[in-house]
């Protein structure tokens, strides 16, 4: 839909601030750019809209180049929202929204529908606001007019540069789950600037990560966290908030790696002795080839005699995962689990580690205390 | 004469020259407004296209900030070569004193307006000429009146000293006080043409307050 080949910026003093840019948004999809301050998100943005124009390379919409539209033209079929909002505050909330429909001379009927439609997408009471001068609204309001006369004129395109920025996170929160509502009912194209990754993460369809003007990496959250391209994507994402996050942790790194298993055949007496020599109260059970049988516990072996086998002590596993499986199953599954340990198997069924309460537990607080350490 | 008391000869003076009085006050509003509608007229659009084209902004107030400087008296007889003695000698001095406030409040005005405001303007597709008409002078109105109620003010001072080339209004009476020595006289042209100028600046007051962007 908007594409960019090979886009460069460069100012009057010389400074390249955007480096050969290339990657394309799909129809209907929100693309969020990130990156640290200065390099280059705004830049990008507005060379979409000629509000700045590019020095090198080529800057299409849906095949035309923007360089050969009319700026103004341009701008009308694209939506436009920036963290400091800037309504006109001399109009009304109506007029505010109702500006560019009226300039595109739309039926003065249709405009009033358009503003009270509108007004009640973004969650604004028409009744209550309609006629109300923005400084009579509080930021987050504002900043639902904002959207609201951004959408005012149906545009394909919305460019939001940081629009939630400047509102306290309870509002900010409110107002990205509305454009995420929102989207999903419109199906816009949105090019979001943040540097709030958190707010990427959660409204990116896909993410692009910026340094110094160049683009390092565009993909989709997941693969962004689970494969980052490149160490400074790594660092920023930051490998903690991998790990904060248990959705994105993969129980390969949280298990433990050798558990201690043992065949059917075996004694009660020796899985007692086996237990104290690997310092654990459960054996799992495995086959010949490692697969997963069942398993027993210090407790169940009190109470029978050495020479009974494993097989017939052992009981069924109720709780597997798999090893694709992540931290977030883990936790979902520990507390229902009445040894508190859970055998993960490979996808031929065959044992290759186990989580228990301990290691789960351990794990998430190691992340906390280099997390600090990071920090400090 | 010499004797009477000065209401007296004011009483006497009015009962005598009230016809006088009111076409002389009638020559100094228009003295005023005629003056201030070529400023308001030149001073706007000036200040509109200094705000456009940046490097004009110092040398034009400087020229309009040096004219404000040349005392009322010498400015006037500078215009004399150009216009010759009377009313349209009066009224260039005048415009010509007008000017800087006008400008430099119309300067002002548009330059306040927020710049997240112009950028969202911008950005939402409205052109220079909009974004003027819609946004930087609605907005900058009441600072621009502003500065024609300070110039109105001012004007009318100095409207008086037209009288010394022959440009006519309360001046003449003041004029004449002085050089005949009648104290009367003088308040007879001092006295409105400060009453005048109350009443311009409590007009132009509710001007510029109806002017406020609303919001
Ligand atoms: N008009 C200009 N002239 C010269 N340099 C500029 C100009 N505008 C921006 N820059 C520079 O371009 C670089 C990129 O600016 P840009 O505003 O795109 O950054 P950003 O990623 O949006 O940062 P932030 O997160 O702080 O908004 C910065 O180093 C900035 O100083
Ligand atoms: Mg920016």
């Amino acid at each position: 839909m908007i594409k960019f080949d090979n886009v460069s910026k460069r100012y009057g003093n010389g400074s390249v601030v955007v480096k050969s840019l290339n990657f394309e948004t799909q129809e209907g999809e929100l693309l969020v750019l990130i990156g640290p301050s200065g390099c280059g998100k705004t830049t990008t943005m507005k060379m979409i809209n000629r509000l700045v124009p590019h020095s090198e390379g080529r800057i299409t919409i849906g095949g035309k180049d923007v360089g050969s539209l009319d700026p103004v033209l341009l701008r009308r079929g694209i939506g436009y929202v920036i963290q400091q909002i800037g309504l006109f505050p001399h109009y009304t909330i109506e007029e505010n929204i109702a500006l560019i429909p009226r300039l595109n001379k739309w039926e003065e009927r249709a405009v009033k529908e358009r503003v009270r439609h509108l007004m009640d997408v973004v969650g604004l009471n028409p009744e209550a606001f309609a006629g109300r001068y923005p400084r009579e609204l509080s930021g987050g309001q504002q900043q639902r007019v904002g959207v609201a006369r951004a959408l005012a004129a149906n545009p394909d395109i919305i460019l939001m540069d940081e629009p939630f920025g400047a509102l306290d996170p309870l509002t900010r929160e409110q107002l990205q789950d509305e454009l995420l509502r929102i989207q999903s009912e419109m199906h816009k194209t949105v090019v979001f600037v943040t540097h709030d990754i958190d707010e990427a993460l959660k409204l990116g369809d896909r993410i692009g990560v910026m340094r110094d003007g160049a683009l390092l990496q565009l993909d989709t959250p997941d693969r962004l966290l689970t494969n980052p391209a490149h160490g400074f994507v790594e660092e920023f994402i930051g490998k903690k908030r991998i790990y904060q996050n248990p959705d994105y942790v993969p129980i390969t790194d949280i298990m433990r790696d050798h558990p201690a298993t043992t065949q059917p055949y075996r004694t009660a007496g020796m899985a007692v002795s086996f237990m104290r020599k690997h310092k654990t109260d459960t054996l799992i059970i495995t086959d010949g080839g490692g697969g997963l049988l069942g398993i027993v516990s210090a407790y169940d072996l009190h109470s029978v005699g050495g020479d009974e086998t494993l097989a017939r002590i052992m009981k069924p596993v109720a709780s597997v995962l798999a090893d694709t499986a992540t931290a977030k199953d883990a936790l979902k599954m520990i507390g229902k689990t009445p040894l508190g340990v859970i055998p993960v198997v490979d996808g031929g069924g065959k044992v290759v580690g186990v989580v228990t309460r301990g290691s789960l537990l351990s794990f998430f607080a190691n992340q906390w205390s280099e997390e600090d350490s990071i920090e400090k | 004469m010499r004797s009477e008391p000065l209401w007296a000869q004011i009483v006497q003076q009015l009962n005598m020259r009230w016809p006088d009085l009111l076409q002389a006050l009638l020559q100094h509003v228009q003295l005023v407004i005629v003056s201030m509608l070529i400023a308001a007229a030149v001073g706007i659009p000036l200040g509109v296209l200094i705000t456009r084209a940046r490097s004009l902004e110092a040398p034009v107030l400087g020229v309009a900030g040096i004219l404000q400087t040349i005392p009322s008296l010498a400015l006037l007889g500078f215009m004399i070569p150009l216009f010759g003695i009377g009313i349209k000698t009066a009224i260039a001095a005048l415009f010509l004193y007008s000017l800087l406030p006008i400008i430099r409040n119309t300067v002002t005005g548009i330059n306040n307006v927020d710049a997240a405001t112009l950028e969202a303007a911008r950005g939402m597709g409205m052109t220079d000429s909009q974004i003027l008409l819609k946004v930087q002078f609605p907005l900058a109105l009441n600072v621009i009146m502003a500065g024609i109620r300070t110039a109105t003010v001012i004007n009318v001072g100095t409207a008086t000293l037209a009288a010394f080339i022959g440009g006519g209004g309360l001046g003449d009476f003041i004029f004449i006080g002085i050089s005949r020595n009648i104290d009367a006289l003088v308040l007879i042209g001092a006295v409105p043409a400060a009453l005048l100028a109350l009443l311009f600046d409590r007009l132009l007051g509710i001007l510029e307050k109806a002017t406020a962007p609303a919001g």
